[in-house]
């Protein structure tokens, strides 16, 4: 555990090199979702960063694409592609954008436009079972993005189509930009709404027993015939307690160097 | 047109295993032979048109060419941002076989009458926009785009319209046609207002104006190679098309004229459907007239715009 919770401080810490260069980002979006991003990348997915497209990989889709930070650190760790790309986030010939896209080695299909990625990751389970192929396709949502009425179109496809191939993992850490989630668009019955769409549902906290995500993965499907979802209790701004559901910190542009050390810093204490 | 366009499809799915049908909420029967041969390949998803774009986009990513069947205005209104973000930014070989392009679907009212669709995909990057004359080119086009990279909107007429294209005339994207050369007028159309044009053309040469045709079955890629010689000759220039006049075929030429392939006392006139949704129902042919595209009032209009000129 603390090995794990040694990663994720890593993975944080790599966030705040690529912010320290654009000074601005989705910080707290991508710091929610770094225990899900660490237990796939670890432990779960089947990838090859020397060959990004190699057909055999597990797809992965960050639909909340403003969460791209949290990925392009796990990315860049795994070797997808250097660190020396990090002044590139957000930068005028940089390929990192503010949200992903294709041109970033490891990431499958451009995100940004919420609503967009469990549609996508249908079509991918899709094709997988055309080609009898046995990979799988992962994609995580975000909870205030699960108001798009696409979200929905494309959950009830997967149960019809009994895509077990598919797993949704959302990162559910109760805030938007503007709110709370339960303020501005409840979701809730958030659990039941996944089985009344056909999914077999999981769920997990990432804060406190993060690697029950690692477990619940380790033997999908968790039913034959059915899609998975996990709904992953986390925390916006996870790692530094001032940013905990701080709605400041859900975007921030012109963040000046004492605010990124003391960031770095609080990662120490908090983190512990 | 839309059942041999199907028809090419199915043929174009039997030589090559990546080609992919995807129906919303089509008439039963629809390719029912598709069906019944290549079920792994037949999907309907039902009425969920912007899922539809993201899971044909997710095919296509994974190397198939999806071809998604169904009515214009909800692939072009509803499913816009799918079809930028998920299609045309990665530049993904999907097919948008939309229905009813135009005033096909007169008497089912403006939900259903597609007439932005040409200004909406023109203005998405990589998006070719195609929109037959005639069954004839529909075919042509369909087998075209399996080797062409990236998406395609296909505008789909109602069907029965006079076969006028030539297969000795060839096809390709980005190719206009010259079907007669221009005399005191050019008309320029797209799609079915190739056949209305034709028609005009012998009306007018009753009257002693010389006109010609260059029918463009992509609005995009424009023919500027085949377009610039032909305006630069010919004072009046008018473009023709089912659709409003902001932003389809006449603004596609009018720009053209406006940055400089222009004859020196050139006249352009855009006839299309004015900036209004259309009022009423009836048939096709009732709309086309009620808003000038019949051939008599197109008739009508160039030439008392010719003679007040």
């Amino acid at each position: 555990m603390n090995e794990f919770k040694a990663r994720c401080k890593h993975l944080r810490r790599e966030i705040m090199a690529m912010v320290a260069h654009a000074r601005r980002g989705h910080i707290a979006p991508a710091f929610s979702l770094v225990e899900i991003l660490a237990v796939l990348y670890d432990h779960i997915m089947r990838y090859n960063p020397a060959d990004p497209t190699w057909p055999d990989r597990d797809r992965f889709i960050l639909s909340k694409g403003h969460g791209c930070l949290a990925q392009y650190a796990v990315l860049a760790d795994k070797g997808f592609f250097s660190r020396d790309l990090y002044p590139q986030f957000c930068a005028p010939d940089g390929i990192l954008g503010g949200h992903p896209e294709e041109i970033v080695p490891g990431v499958e299909a451009p995100t940004g436009s919420l609503g967009h990625g469990l549609a996508i990751a249908v079509g991918f389970a899709l094709a997988a079972r055309m080609d009898q192929r046995d990979y799988r396709s992962f994609v995580v949502l975000g909870d205030g993005e699960c108001g798009e009425g696409s979200v929905w179109e494309a959950a009830m496809a997967a149960a019809m189509h009994k895509l077990d191939n598919l797993i949704v993992l959302v990162d559910y850490n109760k805030y938007m930009s503007f709110g709370p989630v339960a303020e501005v668009c409840d979701v809730e019955p958030f659990a039941d709404k996944w089985r009344a769409f056909g999914f077999a549902v999981a769920e997990a906290d990432m804060t406190t027993d993060p690697l029950a995500l690692k477990t619940i993965l380790s033997d999908l499907p968790l039913t034959r015939g059915k899609p998975t979802a996990v709904i992953c209790h986390t925390i916006k701004g996870y790692g530094v307690s001032y940013m905990h559901n701080n709605l400041a910190w859900h975007h921030k542009s012109r963040i000046e160097d004492a605010e990124i050390q003391d960031i770095l810093d609080r990662l120490e204490q908090d983190h512990a | 047109m839309r059942k041999r366009g199907l028809e090419t499809v199915y043929r174009l799915a039997k030589e090559h295993p990546n080609v992919v049908y995807i129906g919303s909420d089509v008439g039963k029967g629809t390719l029912a032979q598709f069906q019944e041969e290549m079920p792994e390949r037949f999907f309907v998803e039902g009425i969920a048109e912007a899922y539809v774009i993201g899971m044909a986009a997710g095919l296509a990513m994974s190397g198939k060419m999806p071809f998604v069947n169904t009515i214009a205005t909800f692939l072009t209104r509803r499913c816009y941002d799918q079809i930028a973000v998920d299609v045309c930014l990665g530049n993904y070989d999907v097919r948008l076989y939309a229905n009813g392009g135009g005033l096909v679907y007169a008497p089912l009212g403006p939900t259903h009458q597609s007439i932005d669709d040409i200004a909406l995909m023109r203005a998405l990057p990589n998006m070719t926009v195609f929109c037959p004359c005639d069954a004839d080119e529909m075919e042509r086009g369909i087998r075209a785009s399996y080797d062409h990279k990236g998406p395609v909107y296909i505008r789909v007429a109602r069907g029965g319209d006079p076969i006028v294209s030539k297969a000795e005339a060839g096809f390709a994207f980005g190719k206009a046609l010259v079907f007669k050369q221009p005399g005191d007028l050019l008309l320029i159309s797209t799609g079915i207002t190739c056949q209305i044009s034709l028609k005009v053309i012998e009306a007018l040469a009753e009257r002693g104006i010389s006109a010609g045709l260059c029918h463009l079955p992509t609005v995009k890629p424009l023919d500027r190679d085949t377009l610039e010689p032909l305006l630069r000759q010919s004072r009046f220039v008018a473009t023709v098309e089912e659709h409003s006049v902001i932003g389809g075929l006449g603004g596609a030429v009018a720009q053209l004229i406006a940055e400089g392939a222009r004859h020196p006392a050139g006249k352009f006139k855009s006839i299309g459907i004015p900036d209004v949704f259309p009022q009423g129902y009836g048939r096709q042919e009732n709309l086309l007239a009620r808003y000038g595209l019949d051939v008599d009032s197109v008739t009508q209009t160039v030439t008392a715009w010719m003679e007040q000129t």
